[in-house]
């Protein structure tokens, strides 16, 4: 067990604590029901003993001015019912022993003038729990004192009381039981809203930062109102830094093109072959550097709206013809030539046109932009649940074992150390996929040497 | 004569008792060192062949057997300290004073936990015989007249037949006898009827015993008619050998005597005490020795009260026969009652 100022588990400090408070109520529970009963028990000799002392006390009677007594047969009986106790009696005349045990104390206390008296004393040997009955008698015209004691050993009482302890000992641990089973059930419940708490804020996804809404308790208020405050704070930090790359991205650009369109103007200027080689190198990293700054920018706007789509029907075969025809100029530039082939049935799916536009035209233009000049790119609409978008060319293809990796920001192919890119396009087609409830697929392709990306989306 | 008398009371514990008689000693030598001491009521021919039992089972042990009467008893083991190792009394009422004036040993065992609970009393006192209290009479004398029943029938018979009773029944003297006192005080706890009897068999010039035995063989002799308050165990034995007796249970109750045994605190050989104790306790599975005694043994698991029978009951209760005034009382009352000349 952990000491008890360290944190360790609240569910073993309230059962350790309970279970101690369990423990103190059933010592005291214990404890009373001892005393209450031995109380009892005692009371019980005690009348009994004033019933026999009484009784021998009423058989007092004057004979011809000589006080007798004639002890009952029931006044000593009596006290032999129940337990093999040893009695004792005197009686006791004006001071005078009358009949009985002459060395029997008589009980010394203070009570009413007539009640019976009670005392527990030693006396041969044992120990007595005795009681004297005091009574007025007129015999002859005498005023007289008659005084009976009857005293009876504890041997009965000590019985009874083991029993009463046994009894008292069953219950108070039964007791003790089952309120540490009771407390157990009670922190298991008490602390079940902390785990639901815990539960539900582990399973949202990696990009969920929604305030958290579950019921709560009063106590667990101020942390999930602390964790909702935090969640705010870094959802503001990540669009602050979404909005410093756009941000970013925008300033690059625009210096970018002024500097192209110089370049270029220098470029027809210029006579020396190396001069215009060394300028055309110029304008292409150019060129790639406005490329990543707009693909930063998209992955801006993809990771923006992933989290509210805002989603309409959309023929996917549309989506495919209007991307191709941004991007034939491009592919014409290479002699690349495109083919699209779509299925006879019109499909639909359900989607954002902008984040799909944007995936599309990352992956085509991936495909040019990796294939050799004077190639062919071939574009497949496949229809059924889900529909697949695919994309062949008949470029270098991906090593085996980048594919695993290749949608990760900013991670690109080991075969493309010449080509300059940004890391960022299949990270993009990925978060759109995702954000669709669809995937993203990349294999060899079957025909020639290149590689096949799919969209695989929910149709319907 | 082969029972002696067991209890011979002049006057309980009186101050003025010299050293305690005692009216015969047995020796009954053995290998072993140890010898038990015993002080008994009860007459040594009775009691021999159980001794010759014990030490069968336990050959080791020397016994010295002394009989005294009752009062004697008390004598020596209240008053002077006498070392003894076991107390057998028919006064059960003297025993009990003896355990409950913290005279006597508490010892346990087997044998004595399979004893009936009323048949012992703090693990101190433990009875063995149970024997109880009977009318004899003489059959001849009965030829014409009804036996009587229970008490009330016997007050009827008295009256009416005072011709045929007159100087022709006996009883105990419970002045002198303890097991007469017990068996007298016992009837007047347990019916109204009693001091009627008293009455009716004081107008009839009673003849007083100290002992049963005289009782029965005058009886048998024809001198009485009838004797009340007989100890059955003794008459019974004597139904065999002397014909012309009757013995009569009253059906509306029997006083039964029970026959006890403890270890005083003076003794010695309170093993040997114990194992005794152990043997006398387990008698009932032993037949032959209660035929050879004529000692009616406790039977282990009956009931403490079978209607009319009433063992009588161990326990403070005994002790109150024993107050002085109250003794001096009743003694007053019975001896008026019987000495009506």
């Amino acid at each position: 067990m952990r000491a008890a100022g360290s944190p360790g588990s609240i569910r073993r400090r309230l059962l350790v604590q309970l279970a101690l408070v369990a423990a103190l109520l059933s010592l005291a529970f214990f404890l009373s029901l001892r005393v209450v009963a031995e109380r009892a028990t005692e009371a019980t000799q005690d009348n009994i003993l004033a019933a026999s002392a009484t009784a021998i006390a009423d058989a007092v009677y004057s004979d011809a001015g000589d006080v007798r007594v004639e002890i009952p047969y029931s006044a000593l009986s009596m006290l032999g019912t129940v337990s093999e106790d040893r009695v004792f009696y005197r009686v006791i005349l004006d001071g005078q022993t009358l009949t009985g045990y002459d060395d029997l104390p008589v009980p010394q206390g203070r009570g009413a003038r007539r009640a019976p008296l009670f005392e527990t004393y030693g006396y041969r040997d044992d120990t007595f729990r005795a009681v004297v009955v005091t009574r007025a008698l007129t015999a002859a015209n005498q005023a007289r004192t008659i005084q009976v004691v009857v005293a009876q050993t504890r041997l009965g009482l000590a019985a009874i009381s083991s029993r009463i302890t046994t009894t008292a000992t069953a219950i108070g641990v039964a007791f003790f039981l089952a309120a540490t089973a009771l407390s157990a059930l009670a922190a298991q419940n008490a602390l079940s809203p902390l785990s639901r708490l815990a539960e539900a804020v582990a399973r949202r996804g990696p990009k969920d930062l929604r305030p958290v809404t579950a019921e709560t308790p009063t106590e667990l208020a101020p942390l999930v109102g602390g964790l909702n405050s935090f969640i705010a704070r870094l959802g503001a930090a990540l669009t602050r830094s979404e909005d410093l790359i756009v941000e970013a991205a925008h300033r690059v650009r625009t210096p970018l093109a002024t500097v192209r369109t110089q370049a270029e103007v220098v470029h027809l200027q210029m006579e020396k072959p190396e001069n215009r080689a060394a300028l055309r190198q110029m304008i292409r990293a150019v060129d790639e550097s406005s490329r990543s700054a707009g693909q930063l920018l998209d992955h801006a706007m993809v990771t923006l709206r992933s989290d509210q789509l805002e989603t309409e029907e959309i023929d996917p075969a549309d989506l495919l013809r209007d991307a191709i025809s941004r991007l034939s100029p491009t592919a014409d530039l290479k002699d690349i030539a495109i083919t699209l082939q779509v299925p006879g049935d019109s499909l639909r799916i359900q989607g954002d046109p902008i984040l799909l536009q944007n995936a599309v035209r990352n992956i085509l233009d991936n495909a040019i932009k990796y294939s050799p000049a004077d190639t062919e790119i071939t574009v497949r609409l496949i229809g059924g649940r889900p529909c697949r978008l695919q994309f062949c060319d008949q470029g270098r293809g991906f090593e085996a074992q980048d594919i695993e990796r290749l949608p990760d920001r900013f991670s690109r192919g080991s075969n493309v150390d010449d080509v300059v890119g940004s890391g960022l396009g299949l990270t993009i087609v990925q978060d759109v996929a995702r954000a669709h409830g669809g995937t993203l697929e990349i294999a060899a392709n079957p025909q020639g040497g290149g590689a096949c990306v799919s969209l695989v989306l929910p149709s319907y | 004569m082969r029972f002696a008398c067991l209890a011979l009371v002049l006057s309980l514990w009186s101050a003025d008792a010299a050293a305690f008689e005692i009216e015969e000693s047995r020796q009954y030598p053995a290998e072993g060192a140890a010898t038990l001491r015993i002080l008994s009521t009860a007459d040594a021919d009775v009691f021999d062949p159980i001794i010759r039992a014990f030490q069968t089972r336990h050959p080791q042990v020397s016994i010295t057997y002394d009989v005294a009467s009752s009062a004697q008893v008390m004598t020596a083991l209240f008053e002077e300290g006498a070392v003894y190792d076991l107390a057998i009394s028919s006064a059960m009422d003297l025993q009990t004073k003896l355990a409950n004036d913290g005279l006597a040993r508490t010892y346990t065992s087997d044998a004595t936990a399979r004893l009936p609970a009323w048949a012992k009393w703090r693990n101190q006192v433990f009875a063995f015989t149970q024997e109880p209290a009977v009318l004899v009479l003489n059959a001849s004398a009965f030829d014409t007249l009804d036996v009587p029943k229970n008490r009330e029938g016997l007050i009827a018979l008295l009256r009416d037949h005072p011709e045929v009773f007159d100087g022709r029944i006996g009883t105990y003297d419970v002045r002198v006898s303890g097991l007469g006192y017990l068996f007298a005080t016992q009837d007047s706890r347990n019916t109204e009827s009693f001091w009627r009897l008293i009455e009716v068999m004081g107008r009839l010039a009673p003849r007083l015993y100290c002992c049963s035995g005289e009782m029965i063989t005058d009886v048998a002799a024809g001198r009485l008619v009838l004797a009340y308050n007989v100890l059955g165990s003794y008459a019974r034995s004597r139904l065999a050998d002397t014909p012309g007796l009757l013995v009569v249970e009253m059906d509306d109750f029997v006083s039964v005597m029970l026959r006890t045994a403890l270890i005083p605190k003076t003794a010695e050989a309170a093993a040997e005490a114990g194992l005794m104790i152990d043997f006398l306790a387990g008698m009932d599975t032993r037949p032959d020795l209660a035929a050879r005694t004529g000692l009616p043994p406790v039977i282990s698991g009956a009931p403490e009260d079978e209607g009319v029978i009433r063992p009588i009951r161990l326990g403070p209760g005994l002790l109150v026969f024993l107050d002085t005034m109250r003794r001096q009382t009743f003694l007053r009352s019975w001896t008026s009652s019987i000495e009506q000349d």
